[in-house]
């Protein structure tokens, strides 16, 4: 049951030929196929709507940017993914969430299963205040992902590895992770969160704590990462989304305005909106 | 109208004094217990039963009997107690049943230690014939103390940052391991010193064990829970009221033990505290 369904979104997978226009000058890529296809969502903190009628479709292994001012929603949109908004109280969700062609907010849900396929990195970078090693091991530890302490060993090198972290801290894994600098800090979030064996990492404002050199450091770890992850990041940077995303959304009072791919959405936006955020007349 | 810094130098000296007013007592309690007690403190003085009225021998029940009390309030009060604070700073909702026990615990806390004495004696020692014993008098301790290890522990666990749970929660943790093993271990310190804080006033205090536990003069240990027991603080208290003719030399020398036995938990409190702590930064 879960197959079928599963077949029938890879099927589908140009939903909407805005999303590929024919005439699209991207660059040449395998095609990807869809991970998350969000359906008419709408979302509420008590009686406020803080998002409505939210559709768009995500691909795997590529990276998708969701840009717009601050308090437009995307943030909250980011968290309805691994249902992290479901903490707060006084939420309400209304709408589907398709991962992998299976609704996130049914009923029979595994919450913790889910957050183990759709990790998360924070706009501050935020280790646990122990050491090095035992952030890593801390996902792998509580899941039981590891039969011995040789195959948790052997996570926490491919994890800090997969995060280009390996080689500044192989020799000091036992120090606290607070001792490393901010951008290794980031750095060794996402491998903590790479650790778990998700298949989408969302990211919240990765950089914005980050100076010009670590932020570039992560922008190119996202590009390796993206061979292996479906990666969504929110971001407040133009100039990054356009770096470093395939796809753009741009959200607005609650509202996504526009999707497309990124190289359409800086070039040629279809909508006045988009393009007076972007050339800062709006916003 | 003064000159500022002429109100500032004023405003230092009234502080200091202040500061002085607070520790100069503590510092002259101290001193004189430990100048006139210093003398009769023996090796037999603590190692010894007390014979002849109390007047000869030493106090050995009376100190074993404070550390079994302050080990059974520990047992008793340290599982339910942070247990408890973790329910209520985790798992807990806002409501009015959470707020009523909330302000419940503070109100204990500031309850008299004698009112915890009346109610160990109506409560374990005549309700629940327990009689006058050990058992009866750990657990009055033990209920005496759970205020302050539920609401010192309970403002340590809040002091942990919110993003950790986030954290853990979107790797795949559930509550619990959030809890277990990132939120607990940071809030250890603060929690250690409310257990401390707590076992040390029941290693000190006399009121609750007066009718539950306290032996007036038993010079021998005891075989069970449902034994008596001499205690230090009762001790005290009964060689300074109740023993005519009882010499100021041994008074003073009891004081000095239990002064000493009660330092010198807060003093391995605080390097404990301080290991964990030198842990934690964030």
């Amino acid at each position: 049951m879960e197959e079928g369904k599963q077949k029938m979104t890879t099927q589908d997978d140009h939903p909407s030929s805005v999303l590929h226009p024919p005439s699209s000058e991207i660059r040449p890529q395998t095609e990807a196929s869809e991970r998350i296809k969000v359906e008419g969502l709408n979302f509420y903190y008590g009686a406020k709507i803080a998002l409505s009628d939210i559709s768009i479709s995500i691909k795997d292994r590529r990276i998708t940017a969701l840009i717009g001012p601050s308090g437009c929603g995307k943030s909250t949109f980011l968290r309805c993914l691994n249902r992290m908004n479901d903490t707060i109280g006084g939420t309400r969700v209304e709408g589907s969430v398709l991962l992998d062609g299976r609704d996130i907010y049914d009923r029979g849900t595994d919450v913790v299963e889910l957050r183990r396929r759709v990790g998360m990195v924070f706009q501050r970078p935020n280790p646990f205040p122990q050491s090095i090693y035992e952030n890593i091991a801390f996902g792998p530890k509580v899941l039981g992902l590891h039969k011995n302490k040789k195959d948790l060993t052997d996570i926490v090198e491919q994890s800090l590895r997969g995060a280009v972290l390996w080689d500044e801290v192989k020799d000091k894994l036992k120090q606290d992770a607070l001792s490393l600098s901010l951008g290794q800090q980031q750095k060794l979030c996402i491998a903590r969160s790479i650790a778990v064996k998700p298949d989408v990492i969302l990211m919240d404002e990765p950089c914005s704590a980050l100076d010009p050199i670590a932020t570039l450091q992560i922008e190119q770890l996202m590009q390796s990462l993206k061979a292996d992850y479906c990666i969504v990041i929110v971001t407040h940077n133009m100039q990054q989304a356009s770096r470093v995303s395939d796809h753009t959304g741009f959200f607005w009072l609650g509202k996504l305005v526009e999707f497309d791919n990124t190289e359409r959405i800086f070039t040629r936006p279809r909508q006045k909106l988009t393009e007076d955020y972007i050339t800062g007349r709006a916003g | 109208m003064m000159h500022r810094s002429h109100v500032q130098k004023l405003g230092f000296a009234f502080l200091t004094l202040c500061a002085i007013t607070v520790v100069a007592p503590i510092l002259v309690v101290i001193g004189i217990i430990f100048v006139e007690g210093v003398r009769v403190v023996s090796w037999e003085f603590i190692s010894a039963v007390p014979h002849d009225g109390m007047k000869e021998g030493g106090i050995f029940p009376a100190i074993v009997g404070t550390l079994l009390l302050t080990l059974g309030t520990a047992v008793c009060a340290i599982p339910v107690g942070v247990g408890g604070s973790v329910y209520l700073a985790e798992y807990a909702k806002d409501n009015w049943m959470t707020r009523a026990i909330r302000l419940a615990i503070v109100n204990l806390a500031g309850i008299p230690s004698i009112v915890y004495g009346l109610f160990g004696l109506g409560m374990f020692v005549l309700f629940m014939h327990m009689g006058t014993s050990i058992l009866a008098g750990v657990l009055t301790l033990a209920i005496m103390t759970l205020p302050v290890i539920i609401s010192t522990s309970e403002e340590a666990l809040r002091t942990v940052p919110t993003e950790f749970r986030t954290v853990s929660a979107s790797l795949g943790g559930t509550r619990w391991q959030g809890i277990r093993y990132i939120v607990l271990p940071q809030a250890l310190p603060g929690i250690i010193t409310g257990i401390i804080l707590g076992l040390l006033r029941a290693a000190g205090e006399t009121a609750p064990i007066l009718f539950t536990v306290a032996a007036f003069y038993l010079p021998r240990l005891p075989q069970s829970p449902f034994d008596q027991v001499m205690a230090l603080p009762y001790h005290l208290y009964v060689i300074s009221t109740q023993v005519p003719g009882m010499p100021m030399s041994v008074q003073y020398g009891t004081a000095l033990v239990l002064l000493i036995l009660v330092l010198s938990m807060n003093f391995v409190a605080t390097i404990i505290r301080s290991y964990f702590r030198r842990r934690r930064q964030w």
